[in-house]
Formats: C-alpha cells, sequence, structure tokens
C-alpha cells in the first residue's frame, strides 16, 4: 500500500509550512507570510525563467497562504502555466490553484480553457481526469459552453477509460445544475441510461448520481431506468457478500450503491408491469429480511451500511405507499430501532416513523408506539432526539390520542430546551384546536401554554384564541370566567393580560352576575396589570375600558377618571395618550345608542384556516442556505412552492393595525386621509376601505385592536415567504422621475408601473415630518411577502432619520395598504432616501427602488415680516458664501400666479411690497434641522421678455444656499 | 404516492480540529469568502459541543451536518435535510480509512503537510457533490499509480 512522507516532493514547501506552524502569535506569522510573498513575487517578476518545479512549489505555496485566510492577487497566470506542463504533479497543482482560487469571471477563463480542452483531447486518462474534476469544481457558465457537449460523448464513448467515465458523469451532472439549458441530453440519454449496467461498479456509482438528478428534471426520458436500477439493485442484494469483492463494505454489498438505486426508484412511482414490481418488492422483502439476520460484524461500520440501505429501502416503501405489508413491516422494524441502543437508530427511527404516521396503512401501527416516544421525550438526553419525538407525537396524533399527547406536551414544555419551545408551542395549539371535541378543553390548554411558555406564544397563538372564542359563543362565558381567574394570579404574563383583557372587554358580563365578578372587580383586576404592561398591551386595555364603558354603564365614572389622570391624558406615549383622550371624549359626548353601536360585540372571524400552521412551517423553514437545486418538482410535477402558496393564499390571519396618530400635543382627531390620494387617476382599491371617512366617532380608534375584523384584505404578516429562495428575483427598478414634482407639493403619485402605484401624502412640522405610503395592487394578483426598507448614503445617513412603521407583507389584488414614515431633519442636507420596495408576484421577486421627496425646504416655517426688517437682514447676509444667485431659462409659461404657488408650496412666505418691482418676488422662512435654524431669504425676478429668471438665496449657511437654489430653480 | 424531494448533494465537506483550525474545505457550491468563514465558525461551534452520546447528525441551518470526530479531528459532510445519514456517516469513516492507509497511519499534521493532495484524495471519492468512488482498492490503487507520476 502507499505511503507518503511528509511533504515529499517539495521541501521548501514543508519548511515554510513548519516556519508558519512555528510563529509565536499573528504578527509573526503574517510577517512571514509577506516575507514569503515578497520572495515569490520577486521569483515571479525576475528575469530568470522558472523551471516547472520552482513555479509549481511557488504556487503551491501561494495556495498554503490562501487557505489560511489571507488575500493572493498575483500568482494565477503561473498556476495557468502550470496547466500546459507535461508533468503531472505540475499540472495537478495548477489545477488545484485554478479550483480553489480562480473564480468564474476571471479574464484567464479563456486561457484555462484552452488548457482544459487540450487535456481532454489528450487520451492521456490522468490528465482527463483533472481537466474534468477542473470543470466539475468550477462548474462555470464558461465551462459549460465550451465543454458540455463534448462531455456526454467522452462518458458513452466506447473506448473510455472506467475512471474517466466516472469523472466524466458527475462533471455533466455539475453542468446540468449550473447550466442545465446549456447541456441538452436528448441523443445521449439511452446511453446514459445503460451505464447501469456497465460491469464497472463505480461507473454505476457515479451514472446512478447522474441519472437521478437528470430523471428528477424529466421523468419520461429516463423511465426505462427503472428496470435496469431494479435489476441492478436485485443483483446486489441477493450476492454473496463476497461477490463484489472491492464493493463490499464490512460485509455489505456496495452499499452507497444500492442507497442510490433506491432514491432512483423515488423519482418513479410503483412499476406498472406486475413481474418487475414483484422483483422490486422481494428486493425490499429481502433488506427487511437482513435487518433480522445476525450481524456479520460487530464493527458499527458493519450495521451503519446495513442500515443505511434498510431506511432507504424503507424510504421508498413509503414513497410509495402502495403495500400495506410492506408498510407494517417497516413500522415493526422502525418500532425495534427505537428501544435500540445506538442514539443514532433511535433518532432515524423517529424521523423515519413520521413519514409512516401519514400513511394511512401504518398509521395504526405507529400509534402503538406512543408510550416509547413519550418516554424518549422524557429520557433523551440529546436535545435533537427529543425534537424527533415531537414531531412524531405530532404526526401521529389523533382524535384518539390528542388529550394524551397535548398533556405529555405541555408537561415536556415545562422543562424543554429553550431552542425548541416556540415549536411545541405551536405544535400545541394547533393540535388542541384541530382535535377540539368541547372547546374549554381548548381554552385550558391555550392558557396552560401562556402559563408555562407565555414567552414563546406568538402572536398567532393568542390571535387565534380569540378568533375561536369570539367565533363560538358555547365557550365565551367558560373563556371569561377561565381568564379571569387566571388574572387572580399575582404575576401573570403580559400575554394573558392581552388575553384575559379582550375577552373580559367583550364578554365580561357574561360572569357579572357573580359578584366575586362584577363589573367593578373585572375592572380592578385588569387594571391592577396595567403599569406593568408594555405600550401595546396598555393600548388594548384601554379599548378594554372603553368597551367596559358599554357594558357596564356602573363603572363608567371610575373608567372615566382612570382616562382623565394625568398618567392617561398626558401620557408620554402618543398612542396611549391618543386613545385616552379619544375614549373619553367619546363616552361624554356619545348616546348610549350610539356607544352601544360603536362598541358592539365583535362579529365572528370568517372561518379560515389557522395562521399558526403558516407559522409553523415557516419556522422549519429559516435561515436557508442558498440552493442552487431550482428543481423542486415532485414525481407529479407539481411543485413544493405551489403547494405552500396555496395554503398561504387560505390563511389570511388577522391583522391589528395600528391607529393613525400625529404629532405629540394632545389635539382633536385630524383626518389627513380623507380625500383620495389623487382623484384624476383611477384608484387601485375599490372605494375607500383603507382610508377612513369623516364620521362622529373617530374612524381610526376601531381600525386597531377591537376591529380585527374590518379589513379582511390586509394581514398575512407571517406569512413572509419562507420560500424566497427558489424563484429569480427580477432586477431593482428604479425611478425618479416624478421626484422632482414634489419639491413645490406633498400629495400624489410618486411611482406608477404595471403592478404597483404609489401614493404619497406628506405633512411636515418644524424638523419633523411624517409620510403616508400608499400601496396599490393593480393586478388581480396578490402580492406575497411585501417588504420595504429604507435606505441612506453614508453621507445623508446622519443628517436625516427616517424611521418606517411596519408594512402589511400581504397586499391583495386590488387592494392598497399603508404605511406611515417618520421623519426627523437632524441637519441640513442635499441628498434623498431611497425606499426599496421588495414582493413576490406570480413566481417573480420585484425590486422597486424610489427616491423618497423628502428635500430640504419640507422643513421650512414660512416668516412674515415687513419690508424693513426684510432688507435689514438682506444686508446681514452680505457675505460672499451666503449668496447664491443662479439665473436660468424658463421652462414653463411664465404665470405670476403659478409662480406664487409654487413658491408658497417650496415652503417660504411670499412678502408682498418689499421689492419695488411688483413683478418680483420675495420671500422668507426659516429651515428647521434638529440641530439649527436656518433663515432664509429669497428673491426671485421673472424677465418675460428674455424667458429667464434670476434666482437669489440669502442664508446663514453656504450649503443651505446651494440646495435651495438647486431645488428651486428646477421648478420654473 | 408520498411526495418526496430528492436531492443528494453534499454541500460542503470540511475537517477541523478541536480548536477550530480548518484541515480541510471542500465547497460544492458556491460561497464568498466571508460566508465561507461564517460556515466554517458555525459548523464548529454547532459539531464540538456535542459529546459521544450525542447521534452523529446534527441540524444546520436548513440542512444537516454529519459528522465523525477521529481523535482531534472533526470530519463534517453537510447535506439536505432529506439524504441519508448513514450512508454518509460510513462514507466519512471509508473516506478516513482510505487517507489512513495513504498516509500510513494519518494523523493531522499529514493533513496540513500533504494538503494539496488531500484534495486528490477527496476528487476521487467525491465529485461535484456526489459519491464518486467508494471501493477503498480502487481508489488507493489510483493514488498510487498518480504517486508514482511525481
Amino acid at each position: 500500500m502507499p505511503a507518503v512522507s511528509k511533504g515529499d516532493g517539495m521541501r521548501g514547501l514543508a519548511v515554510f509550512i513548519s516556519d508558519i506552524r512555528n510563529c509565536k502569535s499573528k504578527e509573526s506569522e503574517v510577517k512571514r507570510i509577506n516575507k514569503e510573498l515578497a520572495n515569490i513575487r520577486s521569483k515571479f517578476k525576475g528575469d530568470k525563467a522558472l523551471d516547472g518545479y520552482s513555479k509549481k512549489k511557488y504556487v503551491c505555496k501561494l495556495l498554503f497562504i490562501f487557505l489560511l485566510g489571507h488575500d493572493i492577487d498575483f500568482g494565477h497566470m503561473e498556476a495557468v502555466n502550470l496547466l500546459s506542463s507535461n508533468k503531472y504533479t505540475e499540472k495537478q497543482i495548477g489545477y488545484l490553484f485554478i479550483s480553489v482560487l480562480v473564480n468564474s469571471n476571471s479574464d484567464l477563463i479563456r486561457l484555462i480553457n484552452n488548457a482544459i480542452k487540450n487535456d481532454l483531447a489528450s487520451r492521456n486518462s490522468t490528465f482527463m481526469n483533472l481537466a474534468l474534476h477542473c470543470i466539475a469544481n468550477v462548474g462555470s457558465r464558461e465551462m459549460a459552453e465550451a465543454f458540455a457537449s463534448e462531455i456526454p460523448r467522452i462518458l458513452v464513448a466506447g473506448d473510455t477509460m472506467d475512471s474517466v467515465k466516472q469523472s466524466a458523469a458527475l462533471c455533466l451532472l455539475r453542468l446540468n445544475r449550473t447550466s442545465p439549458d446549456l447541456v441538452p441530453m436528448g441523443e445521449w440519454t439511452a446511453r446514459v441510461v445503460h451505464l447501469l449496467n456497465d460491469q464497472h461498479l463505480g461507473v454505476v456509482t457515479a451514472a446512478t448520481s447522474l441519472i437521478t438528478t437528470l430523471a428528477q428534471k424529466s421523468p419520461d426520458d429516463f423511465k426505462t431506468s427503472v428496470s435496469l436500477a431494479v435489476a441492478r439493485l436485485s443483483r446486489i442484494v441477493t450476492s454473496a457478500s463476497i461477490d463484489l469483492q472491492d464493493y463490499t463494505y464490512y460485509f455489505v454489498a456496495a452499499p452507497w450503491l444500492s442507497v442510490k438505486l433506491l432514491r432512483l426508484l423515488q423519482c418513479y412511482p410503483p412499476p406498472e408491469d406486475t413481474s418487475l414490481r414483484s422483483r422490486l418488492t422481494e428486493c425490499l422483502e429481502t433488506i427487511l429480511n437482513k435487518a433480522q439476520e445476525p450481524p456479520k460484524s460487530k464493527k458499527v461500520q458493519h450495521s451503519n451500511a446495513k442500515n443505511a440501505v434498510l431506511f432507504e429501502a424503507i424510504a421508498l416503501i413509503i414513497h410509495h405507499d402502495s403495500e400495506p405489508n410492506l408498510l407494517v413491516r417497516a413500522c415493526n422494524q422502525l418500532g425495534q430501532f427505537l428501544q435500540h441502543r445506538e442514539t443514532n437508530l433511535r433518532y432515524l427511527a423517529l424521523e423515519s416513523m413520521c413519514t409512516l404516521a401519514s400513511s394511512e396503512f401504518s398509521h395504526e401501527a405507529v400509534k402503538t408506539h406512543i408510550e416509547t416516544v413519550i418516554n424518549a421525550l422524557k429520557t433523551e438526553r440529546d436535545v435533537s432526539v427529543r425534537q424527533r419525538a415531537v414531531d412524531l407525537l405530532y404526526a401521529m396524533c389523533d382524535r384518539s390520542n390528542s388529550k394524551q399527547i397535548v398533556a405529555e406536551m405541555l408537561s415536556y414544555l415545562e422543562t424543554a430546551d429553550y431552542s425548541i419551545r416556540e415549536e411545541i408551542v405551536l405544535k400545541v395549539a394547533i393540535l388542541a384546536e384541530k382535535y377540539a371535541v368541547d372547546y374549554t378543553w381548548y381554552v385550558d390548554t391555550i392558557l396552560n401554554l401562556i402559563r408555562i411558555a407565555g414567552d414563546y406564544v406568538s402572536e398567532e397563538v393568542w390571535y387565534r384564541v380569540i378568533q375561536i372564542v369570539i367565533n363560538r359563543d358555547d365557550v365565551q362565558g367558560y373563556a371569561a370566567k377561565t381568564v379571569f381567574e387566571a388574572l387572580q394570579a399575582p404575576a401573570c404574563h403580559e400575554n394573558l393580560v392581552k388575553v384575559g383583557g379582550y375577552i373580559l372587554g367583550e364578554f365580561g358580563n357574561l360572569i357579572a352576575g357573580d359578584p366575586r365578578s362584577s363589573p367593578l372587580v373585572q375592572f380592578n383586576l385588569l387594571h391592577s396589570k396595567f403599569h406593568l404592561c408594555s405600550v401595546p398591551t396598555r393600548a388594548l386595555l384601554l379599548s378594554a375600558y372603553i368597551k367596559f364603558i358599554n357594558l357596564f354603564p356602573e363603572v363608567k365614572g371610575t373608567i372615566q377618571d382612570v382616562l382623565r389622570s394625568d398618567s392617561q391624558l398626558r401620557n408620554a406615549d402618543v398612542e396611549l395618550q391618543q386613545r385616552a383622550v379619544e375614549y373619553l371624549r367619546l363616552s361624554c359626548i356619545a348616546s348610549t345608542d350610539i356607544l352601544a353601536t360603536v362598541l358592539e360585540e365583535m362579529p365572528p372571524f370568517p372561518e379560515r384556516e389557522s395562521s399558526i400552521l403558516a407559522k409553523l412551517k415557516k419556522k422549519k423553514g429559516s435561515s436557508k442556505l442558498p440552493d442552487m437545486d431550482d428543481s423542486r418538482k415532485n414525481v407529479n410535477g407539481s411543485t413544493e412552492h405551489a403547494e405552500d402558496a396555496e395554503v398561504a393564499s387560505k390563511s389570511l390571519p388577522s391583522r391589528y393595525s395600528a391607529p393613525l396618530l400625529f404629532f405629540s400635543v394632545p389635539q382633536p382627531p385630524q383626518f389627513l386621509l380623507e380625500e383620495l390620494i389623487s382623484t384624476d387617476r383611477p384608484h387601485p382599491s375599490s372605494s375607500a376601505t383603507m382610508l377612513p371617512t369623516r364620521t362622529m366617532v373617530p374612524s381610526h380608534t376601531f381600525t386597531d385592536d377591537l376591529s380585527v375584523n374590518s379589513a379582511p384584505s390586509s394581514g398575512a404578516s407571517l406569512l413572509v415567504d419562507v420560500f424566497s429562495d427558489f424563484s429569480s428575483a427580477a432586477p431593482t427598478e428604479g425611478s425618479d422621475e416624478h421626484f422632482p414634482r414634489f419639491v413645490c407639493k406633498n400629495n400624489g403619485i410618486i411611482y406608477e408601473n404595471q403592478l404597483l402605484q404609489i401614493g404619497l401624502k406628506s405633512e411636515y412640522r418644524q424638523n419633523l415630518g411624517r409620510m403616508y405610503v400608499f400601496y396599490g395592487n393593480k393586478t388581480s394578483t396578490q402580492f406575497l411577502s411585501f417588504s420595504t426598507s429604507v435606505s441612506s448614503n453614508n453621507v445623508l445617513g446622519p443628517q436625516l432619520n427616517v424611521q418606517e412603521k411596519p408594512v402589511d407583507p400581504l397586499i391583495e389584488a386590488g387592494a392598497q395598504v399603508q404605511q406611515i414614515l417618520n421623519i426627523e431633519c437632524v441637519s441640513d442636507f442635499s441628498d434623498a432616501p431611497i425606499l426599496n420596495i421588495q414582493f413576490r408576484y406570480g413566481g417573480t421577486l420585484q425590486n422597486i427602488a424610489v427616491k423618497l421627496p423628502v428635500m430640504l425646504n419640507k422643513f421650512f416655517q414660512p416668516t412674515e415680516m415687513t419690508s424693513q426688517d426684510f432688507f435689514q437682514r438682506w444686508k446681514q447676509l452680505g457675505a460672499p458664501q451666503q449668496e447664491v444667485q443662479k439665473i436660468f431659462k424658463a421652462k414653463n409659461q411664465m404665470d405670476t400666479d403659478v409662480s406664487k404657488a409654487k413658491l408658497l408650496g417650496f415652503g417660504v412666505a411670499l412678502l408682498d411690497g418689499v421689492d419695488p418691482n411688483p413683478a418680483n418676488f420675495v420671500g422668507a422662512g426659516i429651515i428647521h434641522t434638529k440641530t439649527t435654524q436656518v433663515g432664509c431669504l429669497l428673491r426671485l425676478e421673472p424677465n418675460t421678455q428674455a424667458q429667464m429668471y434670476r434666482l437669489t438665496l440669502r442664508t446663514s449657511k453656504e450649503s443651505v444656499s446651494q440646495r435651495l437654489v438647486e431645488l428651486l430653480s428646477e421648478q420654473f | 404516492m408520498g411526495f418526496v424531494v430528492l436531492k443528494m448533494k453534499i454541500r460542503f465537506i470540511l475537517i477541523q480540529n478541536r480548536a477550530g483550525k480548518t484541515r480541510l474545505a471542500k465547497w460544492y457550491m458556491q460561497f464568498d469568502d466571508d460566508e465561507k468563514q461564517k460556515l466554517i465558525e458555525e459548523v464548529h461551534a454547532v459539531v464540538t459541543v456535542r459529546d459521544a452520546k450525542h447521534t452523529n447528525f446534527v441540524e444546520f441551518r436548513n440542512f444537516k451536518i454529519i459528522y465523525r470526530r477521529y481523535a482531534g479531528l472533526y470530519f463534517c459532510i453537510c447535506v439536505d435535510v432529506t439524504d441519508n445519514n448513514l450512508a454518509y456517516l460510513e462514507a466519512i469513516h471509508n473516506f478516513v480509512e482510505v487517507l489512513n492507509e495513504y498516509f500510513h497511519n494519518v494523523c493531522e499534521l499529514d493533513l496540513v503537510f500533504n494538503f494539496y493532495k488531500v484534495y486528490t484524495v477527496v476528487d476521487e471519492m467525491f465529485l461535484a457533490g456526489e459519491i464518486r468512488e467508494t471501493s477503498q482498492t480502487k481508489v488507493l490503487k489510483q493514488l498510487l499509480m498518480l504517486q508514482s507520476l511525481e
């Protein structure tokens, strides 16, 4: 057998590696490396031509340095030169360097491809393999273009060496994955399939992978592989263990090839041909039988190899799901593994049984193992095994065992690892709902969840319990009583306060007859939690209080006192303050009838699939690695994505949209949004669903917590697409054509394409601004995964703060959603923030970038002043850098009224009678920023004859004068 | 009929020592250098905290790592969650046995000083993220032949 000594062949390399290993510190290592890099650089640049050996040695050193984590920016050419060497060792180092270091867009790719081409044509199997491995490792499009037609030829040629065939098969597989369009198989298909019959099992091993991948993409073309795969598998499993010699691994015949063949068969339904089918069944039975035979070796390698094949056979049995006998045998076999001393086997048995549980043939057989699985939950040391036990309990749950399973999961939750708590909570919530016969059990279960693991109970879970309680009047009284009792605990989780507040606000009257839970007691109980809660919960409680005023007129005075207290009416949080103000006012002015109408019990929610399911799916798919494989098709040709999209469209969860609020001081509600943003365009949404109309009651009050069902078209925050990695993203579409239009106005359409319309409404006060962005879906398909972000460049970042409120991730067809942006001007600025929008339409990810029209002049406050004051200040600002002047040609018709309107829109006060020439305009204003205020004086002199304007700005800050002139001069 | 997504593919192979030094990193899909470094660190963090009573499998992002420890070295293969755990676990062992034979009682230093040969061994046994050759005899014969070309 071969053995190699340390670093033989390249002494200099070994010395260098030793030196690096002897470095005591990072600094000395860097020093040594820099010395070496300088040395290599000088050798490469030197006059003396290097011999192949030296070149190889230095390139290898560079590679070593790169692998240590240092950048390498030279040596590529020398590596490419090594490719044309006739010595294997030199060529090998060259190819290795290329595979590790050269990216596909390198300029050298043509030279590399040329060398590969020569090697492929060399008829030297060693060189051919090196070239093929390089293509398989790099797999770039350029290589696919150059070699995709050549490789199948090599693969099927009669005189190709076996080892080259192996490499060619997998090389082709790689190119097919990266550039499927360039690798048409057509004419080669039959000959590739026949590789399954090859004498050499190594060739079959490689070819099976290729065929499996191709069969997943076009099953029909590779149908004939089924019979060949069955025949091959049959020969392997019935062979005596020594027959296959080189391919027998610890007494198991060709385990990896068997696994691959069984995988290939999973691309297809059970064979229709009866003899083929019975031959396959025999194979599967033989594999199951072997599991019962005494082991031929005590080594773990033996049992692992044997069981690798067994688990794959079971996977095929489950995939076919057509032979009850095999399914039950598989289940029994896995049942034995559940108690095996090998942790690996217990884990795999739990995992595999999970899929068996979903088959009607084996579901009952799986259920018989419930006690073992519950025991695993309690005793397994490895959290990943316990996780599989939870999964299996979830999968085997049905009406007959749901109470036991939910109880066990709840009790496990008390001690469960933090990493899996949220998932268990979701599973319990789903099972409790799915198998609830009486809903008191459901309510108890969810409250228990909150008690045991309140922090892991996501919004979806407590939204859902409220939806269900509201929809089922048989459970409302019980729910009210139960939350009331649960709230008695001195310390209860905030989620319980939310559920309690909501339910008592709706159904507190059902238990108010009992003096122990009289209205006042209920209110005091809720209010005792108020001060410990976060703002959103407090907001919800305030809504519950106003509902109480309707339910229980006798506590009206008490609640009004609370609302009236300074801690509410002058609360620093605008949301709470506004609610207190509005609710108090509502309770004072509205008649009992109006109160009863406004604060009526919530109507039932439309029945829909639980949003918790979607959440669970999302959890499973979080934090993905990017995936090269785009084909996730199953054998029926439908895609996983389509299935999930369907789930997504079924489950539109409710959403608690935030009320619209304005600036901080207490003020009566305003209705900025009553008019449609653009009356001259067809509006994408039907009537004003999103835009409140003026009514007696502040309409936004009940767009919040209490009216969960009023906006069915909004929502789906949980459905941010999990599968975002496998549809191609359309290139970002940008737009700023509408930007200049917003210099002198605040409302209008900022962006529109065939899919989306974006409207804006903005208001500014001093250095603060608020922008309402309306996204209208113009299509007849919903937008999924809708998300936005605002970005600023490095200069703008510290000058302007833009804070975005959340936006619905789903926009229904024809609907409109709104997003609020809060803006703060820190100091004067001249760039504009970019609003980046991303959403999924059909299968494509859309990216849109819009320049947001937030300009410096938005922070103008107009200033009136007398003519005398104006001229005095004008003179004070006389320094050359304070004045900026621009003379420009009129782009539009020169109309006095239009100009006036524009200047007012720009933000300054127009001062009449200041300028001796009445045709000229003079204006003044103050730009407010957080850090400073900048006074601005402006003069615009039109010359109608010349069709020119002269604009002069004087401010105390040069950059401000400059920017204002830029902005305003474009407007005329 | 069951719904199956089949993807037999190795995403990467890593050999790390207990201190987290990488002794081999073979990538079968495109990552940029920062991402590679992140993956290396994450794998190390996930794998080294596990003890002998744990399984040889660990969930990793939306894939899984099949790993085995030999003395101070962790051999890790990242595959799809639907892939066959035991097949890859034994593929690791098969690979280690080949290294052991080739380097004559392999130790960590062999992998350091002969890193460029280790790549050759890997390419003989795994290619394009798939198992290429499983016969130890065939692999060693090929390696011996290449050795003779030095």
